[in-house]
């Protein structure tokens, strides 16, 4: 009977509060809005390692023979195949230097005076990249390109020789000098890309979002409005009132989680491997785990603003150190250690490992035990609190 | 019928002890729980009195407030009220901002607990028993307490559930309410397009969508025009007519308390100065030297009026129209300064009315301060309820 209870009655605040909610159509707007905005963003901000085109480069070529201007020659017929940089001509290393300085290029190569002559003696030729250190993430790419790209003609001009000067058959000279193919083969069919990383991150993150912002917003309101004071005052459990605000929140951020996930599939070409209804799951396992820090925020701030405020500060350590956007692997030990105290970490993981891997249940269920576990303590916690708070 | 009936159901009742089988009694009031001992082999256990609780005797009150304490910090807000309001009556709470008086209503809907003291609704404990309290009360609050972006009936519905009212029921209630306050055209709309005074009527009958005992309303009318005023008014008189509701209002309008209320205490700084009918408290200023009287200038000028504010013994001074003035004092030599100075200002007195005492001039007396200051009301006449001077003006009340 009481549990009965208190399900009807959290069911029709939901009622009324989703009510409420359609009725606004900037809240509705915002709804489809918000999630769009955090795709495209991520989408096109955010480097997805393959997409390097055009990168404007200096070079610069001191040399007196004839090996340095091949060599361009050569930079040059696969540049314009690849078409990641954009070449152009400097006078020196100052030169390039200025260039970095005024953001006209990227980077700078540099082919030394002697660069013929060591090659002509017998000697290995220096070729020098200039790298721009005010951005660690371009120079970083930048360096690979061209390391590969030089890698990849000094093999092309020893096959050559080798089957000039010594009568080596092409295809005996090239696994003499490469006899390793690396192939990449990955467990499910497609490349690996950025979206196909950051997509169940971003959908358990704005499911997060919508509870944690949704909740105490709506609580402190009505509590500012005084319209809480007619739930406070009927024969009801406190339990309802929480309850059913959380089930209309669940719901808000649900859409908005589908939002995400239908664009990532349409206009990111991300391709779900696992179970639908594993991913729903784990998304709702996602809201019970957070559920009980945003009740437990509720019933500690007085007010709107003070609830925003606090719910901001928590929110925006929570989504960089979740490996939401980045590899949590990349990170420092220490920020690692602090991540594993974020339930978004394993939410984010367990997405992950069902939407990329197609993983099902059975391998991700450390993670949901753990989303369970940090739900339960949470709540423990946090229902007392809530019910203290609304009889003060 | 007012004698206490505590000792009605102390009938004996039997318990067979589970463990050596003999039998034992108890007794007390239906609904308790005991611990009870065997008499022979002193195991102890724990019993319920058989039948249904029945409220404490409340001597026919609808509320019994002894005590009563609310600290903020270290401020009182509510400090050692005890009244009691009886049955089917309609009792009025009045003091100036910040008396009391909400803190008073909110402890009695269960919304704040009171730092000391007790009190009963409808028979139960504010505090120990504050699930059945809510069931038998409604509440009309300072802040409206609906949703802006639901219909009227929406909002009725809503609350409707939260007391497990059945559809029918329900969906046959929320008719009536509405054509109660003639507003069933406007079932369908939302809140946000409603007039301030038709909001206030939903509210009023959304607090009752539970068929309450006991209505608490917390300053209604506040924000209201003239006309939505004496509607609300005249809804008030009406439930508790028709519904026989017992009603618990608050007000720091002198007016709507003697209008409504057949008891009335004046609550100034968290305390109770004064409880009494309004006719009993207006006996408490006649013969003391407060007066009010109302004085028509042909020729009324500002100056005029910053004089007579300037004497000593005039405690307050309101402007009715063009030429009336409403002026408020105190000491015998009053009625003779006021004239002599707006004479020396060149004003044509016209006529000087003494009015009968008011309970402004008993909260002045007893406070020794206007309830509140150079505002107060301009009601229609024909809802002015009985104890008015003659031909009495309001002038508008000033928001
Ligand atoms: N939550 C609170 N925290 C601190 N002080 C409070 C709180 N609520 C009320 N007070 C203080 O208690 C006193 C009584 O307030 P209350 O609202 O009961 O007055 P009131 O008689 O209803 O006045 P009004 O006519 O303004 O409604 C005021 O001084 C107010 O500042
Ligand atoms: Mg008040």
């Amino acid at each position: 009977m009481g549990v009965r209870n208190v399900i009807s009655h959290s069911l029709w605040i939901c009622w009324k509060d989703l009510l409420e909610f359609s009725r606004s159509k900037l809240r509705l707007v915002m709804l489809v809005l918000m999630p769009l905005f955090m795709m495209v963003m991520v989408g096109f901000i955010f480097p997805t390692g393959s997409t390097i085109t055009d990168t404007p480069i200096a070079l610069v070529n001191n040399d007196a023979g004839s090996m340095g201007t091949s060599f361009v020659a050569q930079l040059n017929a696969i540049n314009n195949k690849s078409g990641m940089m954009l070449l152009s001509s400097a006078t020196d290393f100052n030169d390039i230097k200025t260039k970095l300085q005024n953001n006209d290029i990227h980077g700078g190569l540099i082919i030394p005076e002697n660069f013929s002559s060591d090659i002509l003696s017998g000697k290995q030729g220096y070729i020098t990249i200039v790298i721009d250190q005010s951005n660690p993430q371009m120079s970083l790419t930048m360096q690979g390109v061209i390391t590969k790209t030089i890698e990849a003609m000094g093999k092309q001009s020893a096959i050559s020789n080798l089957n000039s000067s010594y009568h080596v058959s092409v295809t005996t000279a090239t696994s003499l000098i490469t006899p390793y193919i690396v192939e990449s083969k990955g467990i499910v069919p497609g490349e690996p890309n950025y979206f196909q990383f950051v997509a169940p991150g971003i959908i358990a993150m704005v499911v997060m979002m919508a509870l944690m912002t949704g909740l105490p917003h709506a609580i402190s309101y009505e509590k500012d409005m005084g319209t809480l004071d007619g739930m406070l005052a009927a024969p009801i459990n406190r339990l309802s009132i929480i309850l059913g605000k959380v089930t209309a929140q669940t719901v808000r951020g649900m859409i908005q989680g589908f939002i995400i996930l239908l664009l990532a599939v349409v206009l990111f070409g991300v391709v779900i491997q696992g179970s639908i209804l594993l991913v729903i799951l784990l998304i709702l396992l996602t809201v019970f785990s957070f559920v009980g820090l945003g009740i437990l925020i509720t019933s500690f701030t007085e007010n709107e603003e003070t609830a925003t405020m606090v719910m901001m500060t928590l929110m925006f350590p929570m989504m960089f150190l979740s490996g939401v956007f980045f590899p949590l692997q990349q990170m420092p030990w220490y920020m690692q250690g602090l991540a594993k105290f974020l339930p978004l970490t394993y939410a984010t993981t367990a997405l992950r490992k069902v939407m990329v891997l197609g993983a099902d249940i059975s391998a991700v269920g450390t993670e949901v035990l753990i989303l369970v576990a940090f739900g339960i303590v949470l709540l423990a916690v946090a229902v007392p609190m809530f019910r203290r708070a609304m009889s003060k | 019928m007012e004698k206490d009936s505590a000792g009605m159901n102390q009938a004996a009742h039997q318990f067979r002890c589970p463990r050596c089988g003999n039998i034992g009694e108890y007794s007390g009031k239906a609904g308790e729980r005991l611990i009870v001992t065997c008499d022979s082999c002193k195991t102890k256990g724990r019993v319920t009195i058989p039948g249904i609780a029945e409220p404490p005797s409340t001597n026919g009150n609808a509320i019994e407030i002894t005590h009563l304490r609310k600290l903020f910090k270290d401020f009182p807000a509510v400090d050692d009220v005890s009244f009691y309001v009886k049955k089917g009556e309609i009792f009025g709470l009045l003091g100036p901002n910040g008396a009391g008086k909400s803190t008073i209503i909110r402890m009695l809907c269960t919304l704040t607990r009171p730092t000391a003291g007790v009190a009963t609704v409808a028979g139960y404990d504010i505090v120990k028993q504050s699930g059945k309290v809510r069931t038998h009360i409604g509440l009309v609050s300072e802040k409206m307490i609906m949703y802006e972006q639901l219909t009227a009936r929406e909002n009725l519905k809503l609350f409707g559930k939260l007391y497990n009212l059945p559809n029918d029921f329900l969906n046959k209630r929320i008719d009536e309410l509405l054509a109660f306050v003639r507003m069933e055209k406007w079932a369908d709309h939302r809140i946000n397009t409603f007039s301030t005074g038709m909001k206030q009527r939903i509210n009023v009958i959304r607090a009752l969508v539970n068929q309450p005992e006991i209505l608490f309303l917390d300053e209604p009318t506040l924000g209201l025009d003239p006309q939505s005023t004496a509607e609300i008014r005249e809804l008030t008189k009406r439930i508790n007519t028709e519904n026989g509701t017992t009603i618990i209002l608050t007000t720091h309008i002198m007016f709507e308390a003697e209008a409504l209320c057949k008891r009335m205490g004046i609550i100034d700084h968290g305390k109770i100065v004064a409880l009494d009918t309004p006719a009993n408290l207006k006996k408490l200023v006649s013969g003391t030297d407060v007066s009010t009287f109302e004085i028509e200038v042909s020729n009324l000028e500002p100056r005029m009026m910053t004089s007579v504010q300037s004497l000593g013994s005039v405690k307050s001074l309101i402007q009715e129209d063009s030429n009336h003035l409403l002026v408020r004092t105190t000491g015998n030599d009053a009625f003779d300064d006021i004239v002599d100075s707006l004479r020396k200002n060149g004003a044509k007195v016209r006529m000087v009315k003494n009015l009968e005492p008011s309970l402004e001039d008993v909260f002045l007396h007893l406070t020794g301060r206007e309830a509140r200051e150079k505002v107060t009301e301009n009601t229609p006449s024909s809802s002015v309820g009985p104890g008015h001077g003659p031909g009495r003006r309001r002038p508008k009340r000033i928001r």
